[in-house]
Order: structure tokens, then sequence, then C-alpha cells
């Protein structure tokens, strides 16, 4: 934070519009203020309509049991696998971007952390219902978690689905206390805004803890921040890394790659960028953060998408090449049944929305389209959610015993509750972005060039810059 | 949080808040402060401000060590754990592995690791930064309000042994001060 100030002079200028500290509060804030708009309320209720729906799926199948799903023998694992990793992988964007690019200096990044982390939670939500409820006997699912029992046995700590439990929720509990720490310097600007006695006052004040801005809380505040950078970076890689092993660990052709871990965490950021993407484009439209969240940012998060969707383009291309390179016909027989198999049109779909159509993003011109990167990050969204449906899928329906085999295909309940999920993810973001400041207030008036008590200096030291006085051209460019 | 309307007098003063123009002028007045010998003070920023901890004479925070200890623990409890209830106080044989093996805890090691430490980070930042904090005598300055949006403050508490109400009032506005306040204490 304040002593990360790397941002030189031949860098274009981070906020747009050469802002005072109070147009940035006034910018960000007054979406927290005043009534929300109809598209607000559109969206709002289509979102939560398809929450309900999520609810009554989930009810349906906890009354009749995992049959309503179209998960068969050999088929065990389908959509609620699929699903859970699709959104996890979501999250991690939200946390690279709070965590890796701040130890990285990228002060870009406070543009475009608050509503990245939000996603990480909502996204990570979503994706831990769908273990919970495909475990079968919900009410047993402290089973889960080390606690002690009449049984007097405990979880095997040999098992990759224990490493998940443990790792996925660590990595929630981590996301969210960092996202809170993050959000207590702004909900005290919302509430040190709100009417006195008002309801926003007091649940603002409840949430602020108290936050009074003293240099010597900042001190420790700062600390503690570069600590849950610290932690959540090596977090975020573990995490997906251990989902991967679900896979991994397992005897299957097609699962058992050491290439997993890395091309799990490249597609989990590719993915992730791709929904910040989807997400922020209408979002700065929306609600006039064009000056904040700029065409630079938006570049910026192109160029990951495309570096990630090329690793994850030349991870497809080394499982065929070990495939074969390990002569094994089991292995082989995996990867070409994937691409040429009866899932063929699911393999293909991938391939083209994770490795061709980001591939656009070389040019310029498209890269910092906000059409362009809105529709491409669909086809991103899309692509990944065919890649763990590829994964996940083509190496269970052909079993070791051709007797066993099988073809798999939805029911409408999968697709239901599948769609209930976008449904209960855009619920809470919409709630959110309605509630909270959407953007990290006090991070981004760090970055300011009159952050720095050294701008005045450049200044003839009058030590009275106003807003209206500021220099047109940054001091850092002269 | 804007001042209360309050009617009854108040019972007493806390100390003075003095509003400084930006970060510069703030800066060089905390120096001027810390030079002038006052113990009980702290300054008041929307934002962190680069330097500003070295001219107000902060010591770095010891969060760093304490966060390492809670990660130890965590890592020495997930350790004992796995050990305990996978080989000891219920032992099962799979496929005839070891029933303890270092290689299959490591996930579980790191992950409890990293909980330990984020639960201490957050309990200690919050009790070393005595938080949370229902009430501060300065909320009652209406102008403090704006600390959490663009300005930027010095408070001096009374009982702070140079202080004298007077003269630390004039001290303020010499060192570059826009606006000195008294900060009132009520029933």
């Amino acid at each position: 934070m304040s002593n990360l100030a790397t941002h030189t002079s031949y860098d274009p200028p981070l906020v747009d519009g050469n802002p005072s500290f109070h147009d940035i509060t006034e910018w960000v804030s007054v979406h927290n203020e005043r009534k929300a708009k109809p598209y607000w309320w559109a969206g709002f209720s289509i979102a939560a309509m398809l929450t309900i729906m999520l609810v009554t799926c989930f009810l349906y199948l906890f009354w009749n049991g995992i049959g309503v799903w179209g998960n068969n023998n050999p088929v065990g694992w389908a959509w609620d696998i699929v699903n859970f990793v699709f959104w996890v992988g979501i999250g991690h964007a939200g946390t690279l971007i709070s965590a890796v690019l701040f130890l990285f200096r990228q002060e870009w990044r406070t543009a475009i952390n608050r509503s990245a982390e939000a996603m990480t939670i909502f996204a990570v939500i979503c994706a831990l219902i769908f273990p919970a409820f495909h475990i079968g006997r919900q009410w047993m699912a402290y089973y889960l978690f080390p606690i002690p029992g009449q049984m007097g046995m405990w979880p095997n700590f040999r098992s990759p689905l224990l490493w998940d439990v443990f790792a996925v929720g660590t990595y929630f509990t981590t996301s969210l206390i960092f996202w809170y720490t993050g959000l207590i310097p702004d909900i005290a600007t919302l509430r040190d805004r709100a009417k006195l006695g008002s309801l926003r006052q007091k649940v603002m004040a409840f949430l602020s803890l108290g936050w009074s801005g003293s240099m010597k809380n900042w001190l420790h505040y700062e600390k503690a921040y570069t600590i849950f950078a610290a932690l959540s970076t090596p977090l975020v890689l573990s995490v997906h890394s251990v989902v991967s092993f679900d896979f991994a660990v397992s005897q299957l052709p097609g699962w058992h790659t050491t290439i997993f871990p890395p091309y799990f965490v490249a597609g989990a950021i590719f993915s992730g960028f791709a929904m910040v993407a989807t997400l922020l484009v209408p979002l700065r439209k929306l609600y006039n953060l064009e000056n904040i969240i700029t065409i630079r940012h938006i570049e910026k998060m192109n160029i990951i998408i495309l570096v990630t969707g090329s690793m994850v383009g030349f991870a497809y291309m080394m499982e065929f090449f070990v495939a074969w390179y390990s002569g094994v016909q089991y292995e082989i027989y995996a990867f070409v049944n994937r691409a040429f198999g009866q899932y063929w049109w699911a393999y293909w779909t991938m391939f083209t929305c994770n490795v061709v159509t980001p591939q656009l993003f070389w040019f310029k011109k498209l890269r910092t389209s906000m059409t362009a990167t809105f529709v491409l990050s669909i086809f991103v969204n899309i692509g990944m959610w065919f890649e763990r449906f590829v994964i996940t899928v083509t190496s269970l329906h052909r079993d070791f015993l051709p007797s066993s085999w099988d073809y798999y295909s939805p029911t409408i309940i999968d697709i239901l509750t599948f769609i209930g999920s976008f449904g209960l993810f855009f619920f809470l973001f919409f709630i959110f972005m309605r509630h909270l400041p959407v953007i990290a207030v006090a991070e981004v008036k760090m970055i300011l060039p009159q952050a720095d008590p050294h701008f005045y200096e450049d200044h003839a030291g009058d030590g009275h810059h106003t807003h209206e006085s500021a220099p047109t051209v940054k001091p850092s460019h002269s | 949080m804007a001042a209360a309307v309050k009617t009854a007098p108040p019972l007493r003063f806390t100390g003075v808040v003095a509003e400084f123009a930006n970060p510069k002028t703030l800066t060089d007045a905390a120096k001027q402060v810390r030079e002038a010998g006052f113990k009980k003070w702290d300054c008041y920023t929307p934002f962190p401000i680069h330097g500003l901890d070295k001219a107000m004479g902060l010591k770095p925070s010891p969060l760093g060590y304490i966060v390492f200890v809670g990660g130890l623990t965590g890592l020495c409890l997930a350790l004992l754990m796995m050990w305990w209830m996978n080989s000891y106080d219920y032992p099962v044989s799979i496929s005839n592995k070891p029933l303890f093996s270092v290689w299959p805890v490591i996930p579980v090691l790191f992950e409890c690791t990293v909980l330990f430490s984020v639960f201490t980070n957050i309990g200690t930042m919050l009790a070393l930064n005595n938080l949370p904090k229902p009430y501060n005598p300065l909320f009652n300055v209406s102008e403090f309000a704006r600390v959490t949006d663009d300005k930027f403050f010095i408070y001096i508490e009374s009982d702070d042994e140079k202080y004298d109400d007077h003269k630390t009032e004039s001290f303020l506005k010499s060192i570059g001060a826009v606006q000195v306040e008294t900060v009132p204490e009520y029933e």
C-alpha cells in the first residue's frame, strides 16, 4: 500500500480525469446511497427467481436422492463436480488480483480488486453447494470434518477428497476475512456519509468496527494486509492444485497425470479473469466508473486472459503428446476418445473457446474494445465449463471393462440446478453492488499522485493543493 | 459519524484536533509535533500516507512475528491431529499403506497453517488497533467525519504531559493547521 509507490513517470495515469480524493469517494459511494435504478431491480429479480429455482432443485434432490441427476455407472461424477470445479476456478482470479498482483506491486489492481474479491466469495459459495449435495446423505455432512462421533472413527487424511474439504474451506474463510479487512475503511466512509441515526449509519457503524483512520491503526492494518496477500498467494495456487488432486491422485487414464496441478491453476486464473471481465464491463458502464476502471485495466486483464489461455492450450497439446509418448494403450485411448469419441463436440467446443478465440486478443483493437472483451469473456466461460466436463465425463464413460461403458447425459434437474447456481451468484453480486463500495476507495486514493507527500514539493511547495489548481499534466510526467 | 446535535454542555474536553490541507503539510506537522515532545497523539487520514509513520516515529508493526507463531501452532496441531486420528486413536489400514507418512499429510498441514495464520492475523491486527472501538470522542467533532473522505487530522490528547489548552492550539496553528477544534466529551 503506501510503501508500494512504484508508479513510474513513463506510465499512463492509473486513474483518469485527474480526480480529487473527494471525487473518488463521491463516484463510488453515490451508488450505495441513492435509490436503486430499474436495471438493478430487473437484474436482481431475475437472479432472485433463479435462486429460488436452485433451492427448489436441491429440495427435490434432498427428498428423492441423487438419482434425480443424470449420474450413472460408470459416470458417478458428472455435472456436480464439473460445476464445483468451474465455480472454484472462477474464484481464483479474485485472489490473484487481491494477493498476487499486490505482492508484485501492480497498483492498477486497486480499481478491480474489491469486486473481484466479492466475485471470489460468491463463486466459492456456488461451488461448495454442489459437493455438499452430492454426498447423498446431506444430513451426515459432518462426516467430512474431524468431529468426534459415536462410532469413534475419523476422516481418512490420505484421501484427496478430504484435502479438498480443507483446501476449499480454508480458501473460503481466508478470502472472506481478507475481503472484509479491505472493506473496513470503506465501510467507515459510508458510515461517515450516512445520515445520523439512519439504518445505514447504524449498520455501517457496526461493520466498520469504529474505524477512525488513525495512522497507528493504518500501520498495523497495512502490515496485516500484506500478510494476507502473502498467505493468499500460495493458498490460491494450492487450492486448485488440491482440486486437481481429486483427479490426478486416482488411477484413471486421462486423470492420472502430473501436469494437472499447474494446468488447473492456469485454467482457473483464465476462467476467473474472464468472469471479472464479464462482470466489470457492464458494471463500469452502469456505475459510470470508466475513469477508475479504465480501458487500460480491461486491456491488462485481456492480456492475462491471452497468456493463461495460451498456457491452457499448451497443456491440452502436452497431454496428447505425453499420452502418445507413454506408449500405454489405455492412456492413448483416453485422449483419442476425448477428441474423436462420442463427446467430440464437447472437446472441440472447449478447444475453440479456450485456445482459438482468446488468441484474438493479440489485436490491440479487440482487447481495448468493450464489446469484444465481453463477448470473448463469455466464450471463455463456456469453454472452461466444457473443459471440466470433458475431463470428468470422457475419462469415466469409457471404463476399463467395455461391458461397463455407458453414455452420460444430464437430466432437466442437472440443467436447472446449474442455471440456478448462476442465479445465486448474481443474486449475491447484485446485493453487493447495491450496498457495498464496488471499488476499494481508500486504496484508489492512495495511488492518486497527490497522495504522495513528495507531489507537493514539485509544486513550489505551496502546500495548498486543491483540485481546481491541479495540473492537467500529472507531476510524474513533468 | 456526523456529530450529534448536543444540547447539554460537554463534560470535558479530551484534547484538540487540527485539520491539515494535504498529506505533505500533515507529514511536516507530524514531524514537529513529535519533536515538540508530545507522546499521546495520533494522525488521522483517509488512506495510509507514505513516510508518515517515520515522521511520527512509529515503530514497525510486530504483526509478522505474531502471525508466524500462529501459523506454526496451526502446523503443529494439524500434524498432531492427523497422526493421532489415523494412526493412534483409530488406525485403519488402507491398501496396507503406512499408517502415518509425511507425504499425504502435506496438503492439510499447509491449509491448517494458513488458516491459523489468517485468524491470528485478523485477531492480532484488531487487538493492536483497539478495534472494535464503539466509542471515540473524535466522532463528536463534526468536521472529523471527513477523515474517511479527504481530510487530514492531528489529534493531541489532553492527558499528554505537555498539553496546555491555548498553547497547544496555537502551536498546531503555527505548524500549518487550517482549523483547530477542541474535542468534547458528553455524558
